[in-house]
Formats: C-alpha cells, sequence, structure tokens
C-alpha cells in the first residue's frame, strides 16, 4: 500500500483524504496545512460568518475525530517548503516526509494592493482566511466607513455585510462594471440596484489611485482615479486571487494557468497529483481553472480514485453561489464566450441564461432555484432549451429535462 | 439537544446526540455519518444533504420554504411528503427522537 502525502489542508485536501479511506485505501495518509485550524469551508467567511450567524466550530468540514478516527496524520500549522521529487520526500518545516504518491491542494492567494500605494497600512484587509476574517471583522461596527475595492462577488458580500451593519460602505470597481469578469451586463444591473438600494455607493471605471494613512501605519482615507478623496477607517481589497503554483513551480512541474494537470489530476510527474484552486485542467477543448467549492470537491475525488487506480476522467460541471442581503444567487455552467442573454422573471425572482447561438452555456438565477437547478442539469446534459419557452414565465421548465 | 438516528440506505443505523442550534446536517457530519455529503456546507445551494424524514416524524419538523422546495424537487428521488434538506432543520429538543433515512445517492 502506498504512503500518500496531500499539501493543503484546505477543501480539497479534505475532501480528497476522506475519499481516499471510503475507497479503501489503507496505506499512510498525511495531509498538511499551514493554517492553525481544522480544515474548513470558505465561503461563509464572506457570508454568515463575518455577520456573526455563524460560529467557528459550524465551519469545520469535519470534526478532528474524523481525522484520528480514519487515521489521517493532520499537521496544521505546518508549511510544505520543498518537494524533493526524485528522492519522493516533502520537506515541512523541520521534517521530512516520504510519499509514493503526492497531492497538491495549496489553493490560491489573494492579490494584495501594492506597498506604495498604501496596501501594507493597518486597516487594511484581503479576505481569504480565517485568520484575514477575525482581523477585520471587529471593525465591522455601525456608523463605521469601509472602501472596498474591486466589485467581483467577495467584494460583493463583503459589501452587503458591512451595509447590513450599518457603516457607510463605498466600492469601487476599475472596469466599467462590478462583475463584469464573471457575468452579463444584466446581472452587474441587478446587483448594483440590490447594493444601491441598502446604501452602498456603488462607483464604477473608477480605481483607487492611492490609500492615505495616519503617520503611514494605519488607513485613513483614499483618493479614488477620478480625483476623488475618501476618508475611510478600513479597506477591503478583493481584487481576485492567483493560483498557489510557487512550490509546484520550483519542483520543476509544467504550470500553465495553475498547476498543469491532466483530466485525471496528473501533473507533470506521475506521481504527483493536483486539484482545486491551484490546479488547471482540460475542459471542452480548452483548458481552464476553476475557483469554487463544487470544483475542489469533485477534482480532489478524481485524483483520489486515480491514485487508487480506479481514475475516470474529470467533466466538470460548474456551479457556484453567493448570498447577498436576502438574494441568494446561484450560478450553473461557464458563461465563456456567450453571445446573448435571456432573461425570465417569475414574480420576484429572476434568471438569466447565457447562450452562444442557440446553445445554453450557463444560468445566473436569483432566488430561483428552480430556473439554476433546471439549469444546470440541461447544461449537464447538453440540452437547450428554446428561448422563447425560457423566456416565458407561464411555462414549466422542468419538463424539458426529460425531452 | 436532540437523539437523532440516521439510517443508512443500507440499512446501517448511527444513533448520535446533537445540540440544538446546529442543523440535521452538521449532526451527520460532525459524527462521521456516511451518505449526507453537504457540498456547499448548508448554504441551500447544492440539495446533496437529502434525506427522507420517518413518517412518524414529519409533521413534527418545522415546515420547508419555497427555496427549499424547489430544490428538493431536483434531489435524487424527492418524496414529496418526506423529502427535506437536512441543512434547512434546526435542530431543538422538540427533536428527540429525530429518525431519518438517507437515500441511495446524492446528486
Ligand atoms: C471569502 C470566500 C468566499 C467564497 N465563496 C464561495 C462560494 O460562495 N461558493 C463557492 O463555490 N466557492 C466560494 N469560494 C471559493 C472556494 O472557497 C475555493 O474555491 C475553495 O476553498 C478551493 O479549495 P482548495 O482546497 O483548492 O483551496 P483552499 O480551500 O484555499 O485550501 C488550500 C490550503 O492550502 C494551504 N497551503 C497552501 N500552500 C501550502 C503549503 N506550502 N504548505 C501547507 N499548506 C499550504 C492553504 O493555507 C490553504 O489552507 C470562496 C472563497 C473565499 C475566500
Ligand atoms: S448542504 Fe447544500 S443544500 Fe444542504
Amino acid at each position: 500500500m502506498s504512503d500518500i502525502v496531500v499539501i493543503g489542508a484546505g477543501q480539497a485536501g479534505a475532501s480528497l483524504v476522506a475519499r481516499l479511506r471510503n475507497l479503501g485505501h489503507t496505506g499512510a495518509i498525511s495531509l498538511i496545512g499551514e493554517e492553525p485550524v481544522l480544515p474548513y469551508q470558505r465561503p461563509p467567511l464572506s457570508k454568515k460568518y463575518l455577520l456573526g450567524e455563524m460560529e467557528l466550530e459550524r465551519l469545520y468540514l469535519r470534526p478532528r475525530s474524523f481525522y484520528e478516527e480514519n487515521g489521517i496524520a493532520l499537521l496544521t500549522s505546518y508549511t510544505a517548503v520543498s518537494i524533493d521529487r526524485s528522492g519522493k520526500q516533502v520537506v515541512v518545516d523541520d521534517r521530512q516526509i516520504s510519499y509514493d504518491q503526492l497531492a497538491i491542494c495549496t489553493g490560491s492567494i489573494p492579490r494584495h494592493l501594492p506597498q506604495a500605494i498604501g496596501g501594507g497600512l493597518a486597516g487594511v484587509h484581503v479576505v481569504r482566511t480565517l485568520a484575514d476574517v477575525d482581523a477585520m471583522a471587529p471593525g465591522f461596527t455601525q456608523g463605521r466607513r469601509v472602501l472596498i475595492v474591486g466589485g467581483g462577488y467577495i467584494g460583493l458580500e463583503a459589501a452587503a455585510v458591512a451595509a447590513l451593519g450599518g457603516m457607510h460602505v463605498t466600492l469601487v470597481e476599475m472596469s466599467g462594471r462590478i462583475l463584469q469578469r464573471v457575468a452579463c451586463p444584466e446581472t452587474s444591473e441587478y446587483f448594483r440596484k440590490l447594493h444601491q438600494g441598502h446604501g452602498v455607493d456603488i462607483r464604477e471605471q473608477c480605481g483607487l489611485q492611492h490609500l492615505t494613512g495616519d503617520d503611514k501605519t494605519r488607513v485613513t482615507g483614499a483618493v479614488l482615479t477620478d480625483g476623488t478623496e475618501l476618508p475611510a477607517d478600513m479597506v477591503i481589497v478583493g481584487i481576485g486571487v492567483t493560483p498557489a503554483t510557487e512550490l509546484a513551480a520550483q519542483a520543476g512541474l509544467e504550470i500553465q494557468n495553475g498547476i498543469k494537470t491532466d483530466a485525471r489530476g496528473r501533473t507533470s510527474d506521475p506521481s504527483i497529483w493536483a486539484a482545486g484552486d491551484c490546479a488547471s485542467f482540460p475542459y471542452r477543448g480548452e483548458r481552464i481553472r476553476l475557483e469554487s467549492v463544487g470544483n475542489a470537491i469533485d477534482q480532489a475525488e478524481i485524483v483520489a480514485e486515480d491514485m487508487l487506480g480506479a481514475g475516470t476522467d474529470y467533466v466538470a460541471k460548474p456551479w457556484f453561489w453567493s448570498d447577498q442581503y436576502d438574494c441568494k444567487l446561484q450560478i450553473a455552467g461557464l458563461n465563456a464566450g456567450y453571445t446573448h442573454v435571456v432573461t425570465r422573471r417569475v414574480g420576484e425572482a429572476v434568471s438569466f441564461w447565457y447562450y452562444a447561438g442557440d446553445k445554453l452555456l450557463a444560468v445566473d438565477a436569483m432566488n430561483d432555484p428552480r430556473a439554476y437547478m433546471i439549469g444546470k442539469r440541461l447544461i449537464e446534459t447538453g440540452k437547450s432549451p428554446d428561448p422563447s419557452e425560457v423566456a416565458d414565465a407561464g411555462a414549466d421548465l422542468k419538463p424539458l429535462l426529460r425531452a | 439537544m436532540a437523539k437523532i438516528t440516521y439510517v443508512e440506505h443500507s440499512g446501517t443505523q448511527h444513533e448520535v446526540e446533537v445540540a440544538s442550534g446546529l442543523t440535521v446536517m452538521e449532526g451527520a457530519r460532525d459524527n462521521n455519518v456516511p451518505g449526507i455529503e453537504a457540498d456547499c456546507g448548508g448554504a441551500c445551494a447544492c440539495s446533496t444533504c437529502h434525506v427522507y424524514i420517518d413518517p412518524a416524524w414529519v409533521e413534527k419538523v418545522p415546515a420547508k420554504d419555497a427555496m427549499e422546495e424547489d430544490m428538493l424537487d431536483f434531489a435524487y428521488e424527492p418524496d414529496p411528503v418526506r423529502s427535506r434538506l437536512t441543512c434547512q432543520i434546526k435542530v431543538t429538543d422538540a427533536l428527540d427522537g429525530l429518525v431519518v433515512q438517507l437515500p441511495e445517492k446524492q446528486i
């Protein structure tokens, strides 16, 4: 039985080790994570946990007893510093751990603001880890002024939590509109209105020029690219992430928009696999990388199976969600390359259906789980409904699944 | 606190104590009960925490909201009366003795 080591004790790493035991692997399993806590879910960090509606214990993906009972050596607060591929060892701080098979699940790293424009000031936060959120949460008090840099999902979720907490929220987005990178103008407009209705000052096509600080230590405000000066007690930076590939690159593994893997999660070294945010993989003739819980779980499970010799190809079924105020956004599919969007409105529920020609690519559903679930199943099975039917609020779409 | 019995599709039973305030999904997760995947971690976004409530308990479990009902419609072999998403059921003392059956699989 081979000894398996997994680097990165996050969503993918935790799913991978669980799947290995579930499949009957009896060899040693070590899970190495640099964070000081049990593997946990990140989505609530910018949602219920930040709102104070969910306690720490509820974030853990599995209780400590799970790792103990399954003979999984969980090394928290340990950083893998290098991989010795010829000797098949991972160097972890003060020790070396031998492997027969290795998986890299190191996730991604948030982009920071450059130091030169004030990125290093106290009161400037990113939202990636529990420690990040624990550091910013005490500053979320009524009446304080927060500047959010970046109108992606994480920035918007943080804005929603801040607005609900009675803070004065300004959000700047450098590109033409919020969510520009990930969604259609219709979805952007929906969320712009939602936030404006809660008093958030959304400024698009407006970047941050630099932050200003007290004695150059603590942030006090910002100067925007349009020249506006704003006071700010805190700044939250949500300008995207980069895949955590350094360890893999140093070890000489092939990198291509993340650690390059094949359809079974294998890297360019036959003893090393990768999964989750850090890994790119083939998808419909292209190479993509996804940053989502669903991808981390599914890809990790594919890797576990392949490690034990029962591999199948990974067929990604992209899905994502975001909670802002009373709106639950659910997304199925990937919209890249869409040519037009069909709108479906049923009462308060709205969904936007992305098509390339007559092919359905993706659905953004706002408080419309039916549209989301139907869209998801249709996309997974390669079916594309007639746009006129989608747009018809009176039409029940469920029968389309059987068509 | 409530004693909850999770019955796997194979018939294996797991009788565990779950603290009030947690969800029925979290009770399974924290006690290593297999068969409830809960991919979204309780956000009512995935439907992989689906169970069938024992008929004797259907009436005693707080009713589902529209969002849950819609998600359930697309779970694996849902039952209009007994199916629930466990992440949407908060545990209270009133659920002491609850029995839930797990489906053959989660999708
Ligand atoms: C605030 C926030 C909200 C999100 N909301 C959603 C959402 O609503 N829906 C959704 O689908 N996705 C969401 N995501 C994305 C989702 O959480 C990630 O895609 C997912 O966590 C990826 O899993 P992973 O295992 O690849 O990476 P991670 O969960 O980030 O785990 C990687 C782990 O590896 C560790 N690590 C890295 N390098 C080393 C090393 N050298 N040695 C030891 N350990 C190392 C890291 O410390 C980290 O703990 C959100 C993410 C964030 C940050
Ligand atoms: S855990 Fe995802 S819907 Fe219940």
